[in-house]
């Protein structure tokens, strides 16, 4: 058998994986490992500037391909910087391996130089982690790393490696495994088939029936056979921020994102609801507004392949416990039988059509067919970059967003028909986030647009990855809607404490961003006047094999709407603009 | 309402830190804790006693569940059961104390593991309230330490915990 070090071993398990990038960056505690990757030459490693970008990076590479990103860090603070990203992928259920250095196992528990708790630290953020103890263990780990991370409800596995266990010349027997078992994990493959068919007579039986859909639906890939159960029984759709993209946004039957920035349609069918089938969609606090008021007539199909999704947050009259696939297969062949066997009257076509003609009403009143939906002002508004964005890339490019007003604009504003496309931290709410998911979906997708929706605040908080993009040549789009203001942070500050900025204002510090993108050798440009956004968002986009950072001048005064009453509003309960409410 | 958990899981370093962890992080409370190896050395068996609606506790066995070490979770409360604590407890025995407390131990059925010349340890063993009552029942006796070791538990009959 052959025989590899331990940092071998390593770079062997994630060419076996098939892994296509490790994003990564070197220290003490991993040079033994880089050496291998150096000698081996097999997986690319891409050097970031900081290993928040190598983790984001990675988990933008997993979000649009749904393969599992890969990143390596050193000991210490090479692992506590990636502590962000590891959480960030945690919250969003996205599958990632991360392996870190470690100071030699003799030296654990001492305090020696660079030496942090990285299995105790990551622990609450991580779907599992190991601690290596034995070099001949790393093939096995790496192969359970990567299982976990993939299967059931994905998420981030840690393999913190002690820097003795990767010594180049202590080698042992490397035999990859074919395939794991392990009695103590073994998720959900089928829902309950009883589950199934009640789910299925619930539906067929629903007046005013709602698919709320999240982003379970894309890493399950089950979105052609959610659109498909749609469409035959004609029920509307709406989606969840991290589910943009599951059901097409273009479709009819789109009511558009739900939630604390949801659309008007959206908010008001969940509210009015008598059955909702929920897939792959976990009732977060920004979708349900306060939860002793959610939708009080419906009754509530879950599907979740995560038991403990289930009746979390409110009580689920049908849970199913399942892949998003298997369920909706299952409930798809339910549909048919009960269609044949009882009744072909079936959904009650008069009760839909009358909630068709209520979500028409408000769809008239104030959403998606109301026209314009916010106001006018001598800037640019930062709704209308999104429309030129969507315009110059064709609705088809793979847009990632930082958080905060402009995050929600591209959310409300880009219309997505397909999924993998919005690439956002929905969960946590990184900052920082997008250029390096940016970054990690250019490399994975050479071939694609790739957009960083992005603030000025957002955009300084990893903006040092400029250099890894002309390092690796990785022409993104940045997208920078620039209010001059930590945008959403002020709009609660108008909203809810007398407009008092209190640490929300940077204007006169601000870089010039177009000197400064090319002082890494990129395109900037500077876009202030209304008539030059979409010729400029056209240029931008003609200049392919350029990253283009697009500093564009927009109201500083804009808020996002609609926007839920809070505290204690219900899902309906909503400010349309600054001065009306529902 | 309280209820006893019996956790199996894998004997690998970390996993106990990942059960404590899980309660302190999602706000659930543990009255006690028990943890040693059984007789397959890849497992520990572990006992925990916490309190919830049967929401809570759904959430709560769900949550173990979820751990990649834990291998499994009965909820010992749901059916017959025996559950047994032990109490050690150091008392002031001085004078008339000394008989005093030897025949309440006596009727508690406990024992004095350790006589010093001013000092008692008594050890007892039961269900958690007999311990809390013989707790009581020493009255104006000066109690200077208790340890207990948490609730130990197992389903009555047939039913057995194993993978
Ligand atoms: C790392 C991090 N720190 C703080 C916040 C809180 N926060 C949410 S939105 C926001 C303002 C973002 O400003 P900018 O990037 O300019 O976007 P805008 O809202 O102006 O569009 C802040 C500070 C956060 N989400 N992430
Ligand atoms: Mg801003």
């Amino acid at each position: 058998m052959e025989q590899l070090s331990g940092g071998e071993m390593i770079v062997r398990a994630l060419e076996d994986e098939g892994v296509e990038y490790i994003f990564g960056y070197p220290g003490g505690a991993a040079l033994h490992i880089y050496d291998a990757i150096f000698k081996a030459n097999s997986v690319p490693h891409i050097l970031v500037r900081h290993e928040q970008a190598a983790t984001h990076a990675a988990d933008g590479y997993a979000r649009a391909t749904g393969k599992p990103g890969v990143v390596l860090v050193t000991s210490g603070p090479g692992a506590t910087n990636a502590i962000t990203g590891i959480a960030t992928a945690y919250m969003d259920s996205i599958p990632m391996v991360v392996i870190s250095g470690q100071v030699q196992s003799h030296l654990i528990g001492e305090d020696a130089f660079q030496e942090t708790d990285m299995v105790g630290i990551s622990r609450p953020i991580v779907k599992h982690s190991f601690l290596v103890q034995r070099t001949e263990d790393i093939p096995s780990i790496l192969k359970k790393a990567f299982f976990i991370a993939t299967t059931g409800r994905p998420g981030p596995v840690v393999v913190d490696v002690p820097k003795d266990l990767t010594h180049p010349e202590h080698k042992f027997d490397y035999e990859y495994p074919e395939s794991v078992q392990m009695r103590s994990y073994q998720p959900s493959v089928k829902g309950h088939s009883g589950q199934v068919r009640k789910a299925a007579r619930l539906l067929l039986n629903a007046k005013r029936p709602v698919i709320y859909a999240g982003g379970g639906v894309i890493q399950g890939e089950g979105c052609d056979l959610l659109t498909d159960l749609a469409r035959r029984l004609n029920y509307p759709v709406t989606n969840t921020l991290m589910g943009l993209g599951a059901y097409p946004a273009t479709d009819k039957q789109f009511l558009g994102m739900l939630g604390m920035h949801g659309f008007y349609e959206a908010n008001m069918a969940m509210h009015h609801s008598d059955v909702i089938l929920a897939v792959g969609a976990r009732f977060d606090d920004r979708v349900t507004n306060t939860v002793s008021k959610f939708c009080p007539g419906a009754k509530i199909i879950h599907i979740d392949v995560d038991p403990a999704s289930i009746a979390k947050i409110v009580p689920v009259d049908v849970p199913i416990v399942g892949p998003v696939t298997t369920v909706l297969n299952d409930l798809n062949a339910q549909i048919d039988q009960q269609l044949a066997s009882t009744d072909r009257t079936l959904p009650d076509a008069t009760a839909l059509d009358e909630w068709w003609r209520q979500i028409d009403s408000w769809r008239d009143a104030h959403g998606l067919w109301h026209g314009r939906r916010y106001g006018e002002s001598d800037h640019i508004m930062p709704q209308d970059a999104i429309t030129a964005l969507y315009n110059a890339t064709n609705g088809e490019a793979y847009v990632t967003s930082d958080v905060g007003q402009h995050q929600m604009f591209a959310a409300q504003y880009y219309k997505f028909d397909y999924p993998r496309r919005w690439i956002n931290s929905g969960g946590l709410g990184t900052m920082g986030f997008g250029l390096p998911a940016a970054m990690g979906i250019k490399l994975a997708l050479p071939e694609a647009e790739v957009a960083c929706v992005t603030g000025e605040g957002s955009i300084q908080m990893n903006i040092q990855e400029l250099s890894t993009c002309a390092q690796y040549d990785v022409p993104v789009k940045i997208v920078s809607l620039r209010n001059n203001y930590l945008g959403m942070v002020k709009q609660w500050q108008d909203m809810q404490y007398d407009s008092r900025y209190s640490e929300s204002h940077y204007a006169s510090s601000l870089p010039d961003f177009v000197k400064l993108a090319e002082s890494y050798g990129h395109v900037g440009m500077l876009i202030e006047k209304k008539e030059d956004l979409e010729p400029a968002m056209k240029e931008a986009f003609a200049l392919k094999d350029r990253l283009v950072f697009m500093d564009i001048f927009v109201e500083p005064h804009e808020h996002v709407y609609p926007m839920h009453v809070a505290p204690s509003g219900a899902m309906k309960d909503m400010w349309l603009s600054k001065t009306e409410r529902t | 309402m309280r209820r006893i958990l019996s956790v199996l899981m894998e004997n690998e370093p970390g996993a106990l830190s990942r059960v404590v962890g899980l309660f302190s992080q999602r706000g659930y409370n543990i009255e006690s804790l028990n943890v040693a190896p059984t007789t397959d050395h890849t497992l520990s068996r572990l006992t925990l006693t916490t309190t919830g609606d049967d929401l809570k506790i759904e959430q709560i066995t769900k949550h173990l569940n979820k751990l990649v070490d834990v291998v499994k979770v009965v909820d010992l409360t749901e059916g017959a059961h025996v559950e047994r604590d032990t109490l050690l407890v150091k008392v002031r025995a001085i004078g008339a104390q000394r008989d005093e407390v030897k025949r309440t131990t006596d009727i508690f059925r406990g024992h004095i593991i350790d006589v010093g010349p001013m000092t008692y340890i008594v050890q007892l063993t039961g269900p958690v309230d007999k311990l809390d009552s013989f707790l009581t029942a020493l009255g104006e006796t000066e109690v200077l330490e208790v340890v207990r070791s948490g609730v130990a538990g197992m389903s009555r009959g047939e039913k057995v915990l194993s993978v």
